[in-house]
């Protein structure tokens, strides 16, 4: 893992591995999404509407992934310093907060005919809009840290203590009573049928690699930023040197 | 009573909100890598 930490191997690796995630992305989430709309029959309760499960399940695995992401690369930087793991962290903030926003919304559209309602204030509910709240905290966290030229270290704990949630919205549906269904699947075990979970499986791959190919591409982003930024800075401290004719004078001769 | 509601429009409204969302990300994600890596070529050059 260490080897790969080095921007300039990594940005070599990101050239060629971004566009392959972009385009199997793309082509097993549009089949998936094509299969979810057009192929799978309406289920038997939730009539034509289960069609959505293809589009929320994947933001909400995604939304919840993100933040996980954000919790590794902080511990990776709080223990080893990895110079890309605060990159990484930060280059997955704002998909994670998209697919959270759009995790949200699609859950409050399904739940109008579902359920009778846009929202309840239930275990799942409110602890999905907490890390939506977390997210927006952590990228203002970073910006201003960025701004204000403060430590990485404080968005790194910020993230780390953010991950608490996570395995509460996983377990709220068992602790909480919930309009949210029990988790459909667990390890090794599924209350889908066959017809609807192959679709969700490839929506969830086809998103995730998505997912993944926007992370390089923010990353990419932020390396060629700092470049830039460390490039003008020394330009800036040579200009500002003491030049020629005179190397053991003082600046400001005679002040 | 059970609402009459056309479950076709909250199906579409979903995949509105989520694929719209997903293709301004990657777009925009798209145009900062491009703008930010054109920027750092430029200043290489300089």
């Amino acid at each position: 893992m260490h080897t790969y930490a080095n921007p300039k191997r990594f940005l070599g690796i990101a050239k060629w591995l971004m566009p392959l995630l972009f385009w199997s992305g793309l082509a097993l989430s549009a089949g998936a999404v094509a299969w979810g709309l057009a192929v799978v029959p309406p289920d038997r309760l939730m009539g034509e509407s289960v069609r959505i499960l293809f589009i929320h399940v994947p933001a909400a695995w995604l939304g919840m992934g993100g933040w996980a992401g954000i919790a590794i690369s902080s511990a990776m930087l709080l223990i080893w310093k990895h110079p890309l793991a605060g990159i990484s962290a930060r280059a997955i903030a704002v998909p994670g907060i998209v697919f959270t926003a759009v995790c949200l919304a699609t859950g409050s559209i399904w739940g109008r005919p579902t359920w009778g309602t846009w929202w309840v204030w239930d275990g799942r509910l409110t602890s999905m809009l907490v890390l939506l709240f977390l997210y927006a905290g952590y990228i203002a966290l970073v910006q201003a840290t960025t701004r204000e030229g403060g430590s990485a270290k404080i968005a790194a704990i910020f993230g780390l203590v953010g991950a608490v949630n996570i395995p509460i919205i996983n377990r709220s549906v068992v602790w909480w009573n919930s309009l949210h269904q029990p988790p459909s699947i667990t390890m090794g075990n599924s209350a889908i049928d066959g017809v609807f979970l192959m679709p969700l499986l490839a929506a969830v791959v086809g998103f995730s690699l998505l997912f993944g190919a926007i992370v390089l591409m923010r990353m990419r982003a932020i390396i060629a930023e700092a470049q830039v930024e460390a490039r003008l800075k020394r330009r800036a401290l040579d200009d500002d040197a003491p030049r020629g004719g005179g190397a053991g004078e003082p600046a400001m001769g005679g002040a | 009573m059970r609402e009459a509601l056309e479950h076709w429009d909250f199906v579409i409204a979903a995949y509105a909100i989520g694929l719209g969302a997903l293709a301004v990300l990657t777009a925009w994600s798209w145009r900062t890598m491009r703008r930010a890596e054109a920027r750092r070529e430029e200043v290489k050059r300089r």
